[in-house]
C-alpha cells in the first residue's frame, strides 16, 4: 500500500522564525521524493510535519487523502527514519525491527518470523540475534529500514539517513535504497543536503531554501533546467556571470556580462526581458578548451590557467579571466584533452545551450 | 601494579602522588574499612554484665554469640519462641523501607522524566532550585516542620476540616503518616539526580522512533525509558533504600508512639543500654541485610555494581 502526500499552504513557524514558508505540492503514490537544501532550510521542519512531530502553523497536510490534523505521529501511516537511526540499543536486532508489530501486540513467533523476512529483503539474512552495537554502520542502517518497514507504512520518510557512512557504502545504500523502495512499492520521501544523493534515488526533487520550495522536478529537469538562481547555484556545480540582458530573441538571451556578451538559453518558467538584470550560468563540465576557433553558436572566454586538481576521471581547472573572475572547468581525462602548464591563457568556450540566463536572486554558499 | 604506580608517579610528581594516595588510602582504611572491622570485632564481644570488666582482654575475653542470640531469641527468661519485639521491629523496618523507596520511585520517576526530556531550560532550572532549597534547611528543622504539618492540630488537619472533608482531626503522627512522609521526602533529591541523569544521556530520537512506530505514552516508557533508566533506578533504590532503612532522627521525631524503628533499638543500646556489642551486632545484622536486598535487587534486574556507579 503506498498513499499520496498532499501539502496546502503548509505554514511552520517557532516564534518570528519561519521555517516553512507557504509549502503547496502533492508526491504520488509509490514516488521516490527527495527534498533538497541545505542545512536550515527547513526540510526537517518539513519531514517532522509530515510524520505528526511538528504542528503546522497554518495549512493543511493529507497522506492518502485525509487529512491529517490531530492526528498523532503513532496513529499515521507513516515511518520515519531517524537522522542517527535512533535504534534501541537494549533490543536484539529482531526486536529492533518487530517493535512495531509487538505495539500491535502480536505474538513473538509471528514477530520473529516477519522479522526475519525483513532482514532477507534488507539482505541481512541470519542476524536476529544479535545486539544492535555488534552492527556496522551500513548493516545498522539497513535495520533502520527494516525497523520501519516492518510497521507496513504507507509512507517511509528518510531523514539523511546516509549521512553517517563513508562514501563507498553510500553509494551501494544509494542503490540499495532504490531497490528496497521499488520492491516494497511504498511512498520514500528523502530529506538530504546531498545533491548526489537526492538526483540518483529520486523520482522528482524539490529543491528548498529557507523555508521555500523553489522548484519541483526530476533530476535532469532541476538540473539542466533550473528555474532559480539557487537551483543553479545549489544543485550541481556553476560558474555565475552577472549582467543585464541586452536582448531577447528565438528564446535566446544576450547578456552583457563582466567578461563579455553571452549568448544563453533562458527558462521558460521565469521569463527575462530586456533591460532585466541577469545571471549566466555555466556548468564547469559544459566549458571546453576551443583553440582559437571558437564557432559561431558558442561564447568564447580568454582566462589564465590558476590551479588545476585531478581527480581520476576528471580534471578540475581554476581559470581567471582578465576582468578577474573566477571560472570552474572539467575536462574528462580521456587522453585526448589539451593539457596546459599552470599560468598559461587559454582560450575556453561553452555553447548558448550550455549556458541559462535566469533573473538574480540568492546564490548557494559555496 | 608496578607499571601503575610508575606512570602515576610520572604523570602527578612526587608530592602530588603521596598526598593523592594518601588520602585515597585514608579514605578507604580509617573511614571504611576500620569503623565496620571494630563493629564486627565488637558484636562478638561480651559486655561489662557479662564479663568483669577486669578481665577484659585477658584470656576469659572471648568471642561469643551471645549479642547476635539476643537478637534472635531475647533473654534467657523470654517466655516466647523468639524475641518478639526485636525481631517485629527489623522486620517492619525493613518493609517500611522498601515502601518508602517504591513511594519515593513513583513520585520521583515523573519528575525526573520531566526534568531530562520535557523542561527546558529555565525552568528545569527553576525546578530544581525548588527541589534543592528545602535542603539548606536542617535535617532536625524539616522532621519538625513535617510533625508540625501533619499533627493532630496541625496544618493538615486544619486545611481538612477548614473545607469539610474532616470532621475529626486524624493523628497522622500515630498513624504513621508523617514518619513515612518526612523519609520520602528527605531522599527525594537522592532518588532523582541518579535517574535524572540517566534518563538525560537518552536520545530523544528513541523517544519519538518509539511514538512514531505506534507506541502509546506507556510502552514507550516501559520499553524504551525505563530499561535505559535502570541502572539510575536502581541506583537511586540503593541509596534511598539503605538511608531510610539507617535513619535515625526522622523516626526517633516524626514516628509514633507505638512504633519503633530498628535504629532506634540500636541507638538505645548503645547510648541508655550502654550495651556496645549488643548494638554493633544490631547493626551488623541491619547492614548485611541491606547490602543482601540490594544485591538481590541488583540480580533481578540484571545491573551490573559498575553501572550504579555512573
Amino acid at each position: 500500500m503506498s498513499a499520496d502526500v498532499q501539502l496546502d499552504n503548509v505554514w511552520v513557524k517557532f516564534g518570528d522564525f519561519v521555517a516553512v514558508r507557504d509549502a503547496s505540492l502533492t508526491i504520488q503514490g509509490g514516488e521516490f521524493f527527495s527534498f533538497l537544501g541545505p542545512s536550515g532550510c527547513g526540510k526537517t521542519t518539513l519531514l517532522r510535519a509530515i510524520s505528526g512531530f511538528q504542528h503546522p502553523s497554518t495549512g493543511r497536510i493529507l497522506i492518502g487523502g485525509k487529512d491529517m490534523f490531530g492526528i498523532g505521529p503513532n496513529r499515521r501511516p507513516t515511518a520515519l527514519i531517524f537522522q542517527n537511526l535512533a535504534l534501541f540499543p537494549l533490543m536484539t536486532v529482531w526486536q529492533n525491527i518487530s517493535f512495531a508489530l509487538e505495539v500491535k501486540g502480536m505474538d513473538k513467533r509471528a514477530r520473529r518470523k516477519k522479522a526475519d523476512e525483513l532482514l532477507e529483503l534488507v539482505a541481512l539474512p541470519g542476524q536476529g540475534d544479535k545486539m544492535v552495537t555488534e552492527l556496522s554502520g551500513g548493516q545498522k542502517q539497513r535495520v533502520a529500514v527494516a525497523r520501519a518497514l516492518c510497521a507496513e507504512p504507507e509512507v517511509l520518510l528518510l531523514d539523511e539517513p546516509l549521512s553517517a557512512l563513508d562514501l563507498k557504502l553510500r553509494q551501494h545504500m544509494r542503490t540499495e535504497l532504490r531497490a528496497i523502495q521499488q520492491r516494497a512499492g511504498i511512498t520514500f520521501i528523502y530529506i538530504t543536503h546531498d545533491q548526489g544523493e537526492a538526483l540518483t534515488m529520486s523520482d522528482r526533487v524539490a529543491v528548498m531554501r529557507q523555508g521555500v520550495v523553489d522548484q519541483i522536478g526530476d533530476g535532469t529537469t532541476v538540473y539542466d533546467h533550473p528555474e532559480t538562481a539557487f537551483v543553479a547555484s545549489f544543485v550541481g556545480e556553476n560558474n555565475s556571470f552577472t549582467g543585464t540582458v541586452t536582448e531577447i530573441t528565438d528564446g535566446l538571451a544576450y547578456v552583457q556580462t563582466e567578461c563579455g556578451l553571452m549568448r544563453s538559453r533562458t527558462s521558460s518558467a521565469a521569463p527575462l526581458r530586456k533591460g532585466d538584470d541577469a545571471v549566466v550560468f555555466v556548468r564547469p563540465e559544459s566549458i571546453h578548451f576551443c583553440g582559437d576557433d571558437t564557432r559561431r553558436d558558442e561564447n568564447g572566454l580568454v582566462a589564465t590557467l590558476a590551479h588545476q586538481e585531478f581527480e581520476g576521471h576528471f580534471w578540475h581547472l581554476a581559470l581567471k579571466t582578465e576582468s578577474g573572475h573566477d571560472i570552474r572547468m572539467s575536462v574528462m581525462n580521456d587522453g585526448r584533452s589539451e593539457v596546459h602548464e599552470i599560468g598559461a591563457s587559454v582560450s575556453v568556450g561553452f555553447s548558448t545551450q550550455g549556458a541559462i540566463a535566469l533573473a538574480p536572486g540568492e546564490l548557494a554558499a559555496d | 601494579m608496578r607499571n601503575w604506580l610508575r606512570t602515576f608517579l610520572a604523570r602527578n610528581g612526587i608530592g602530588l602522588s603521596v598526598y593523592l594516595l594518601g588520602a585515597v588510602a585514608l579514605w578507604v582504611i580509617v573511614m571504611i574499612i576500620l569503623p565496620q572491622l571494630f563493629m564486627l570485632d565488637f558484636s562478638f564481644r561480651n559486655n561489662w554484665q557479662q564479663i568483669d570488666p577486669s578481665r577484659m582482654g585477658g584470656p576469659d575475653d572471648v568471642y561469643t554469640m551471645v549479642n547476635y542470640h539476643f537478637l534472635a531469641f531475647g533473654s534467657p527468661n523470654n517466655p516466647d519462641p523468639f524475641n518478639v519485639v526485636d525481631v517485629t521491629v527489623f522486620f517492619r523496618t525493613i518493609v517500611a523501607a522498601i515502601c518508602v523507596t517504591l513511594f519515593d520511585l513513583a513520585l520521583c520517576y515523573p519528575i525526573a522524566y520531566y526534568l531530562a526530556q520535557v523542561a527546558r531550560g529555565g525552568k528545569a532550572r527553576l525546578l530544581v532550585l525548588a527541589l534543592i532549597i528545602p535542603f539548606w534547611v536542617n535535617e532536625l528543622l524539616r522532621a519538625f516542620a513535617f510533625r508540625i504539618l501533619f499533627g493532630e492540630e496541625g496544618t493538615i488537619n486544619a486545611i481538612l476540616m477548614g473545607i469539610g472533608i474532616l470532621s475529626d482531626p486524624i493523628d497522622f503522627v500515630r498513624e504513621d503518616v508523617a514518619l513515612y512522609a518526612g523519609l520520602g521526602y528527605a531522599y527525594i533529591l537522592l532518588m532523582i539526580f541518579p535517574i535524572y541523569n540517566v534518563i538525560e544521556s537518552l536520545d530523544k530520537n528513541q523517544i519519538e522512533a518509539a511514538r512514531d512506530l505506534g507506541s502509546s505514552w506507556w510502552r514507550i516508557h516501559r520499553r524504551v525509558v525505563i530499561p535505559f533508566a535502570k541502572p539510575g533506578i536502581t541506583s537511586g533504590c540503593t541509596m534511598v533504600f539503605m538511608l531510610s532503612a539507617g535513619a535515625l532522627a526522622a523516626p526517633q521525631i516524626l514516628g509514633g508512639p507505638s512504633s519503633l524503628w530498628f535504629t532506634q533499638i540500636i541507638y538505645q543500646w548503645f547510648n541508655t543500654g550502654s550495651n556496645w556489642p549488643r548494638g554493633s551486632a544490631y547493626a551488623i545484622v541491619l547492614m548485611l541485610t541491606c547490602v543482601l536486598l540490594v544485591l538481590i535487587l541488583m540480580k533481578l534486574f540484571k545491573v551490573k555494581i559498575g553501572e550504579i556507579g555512573r
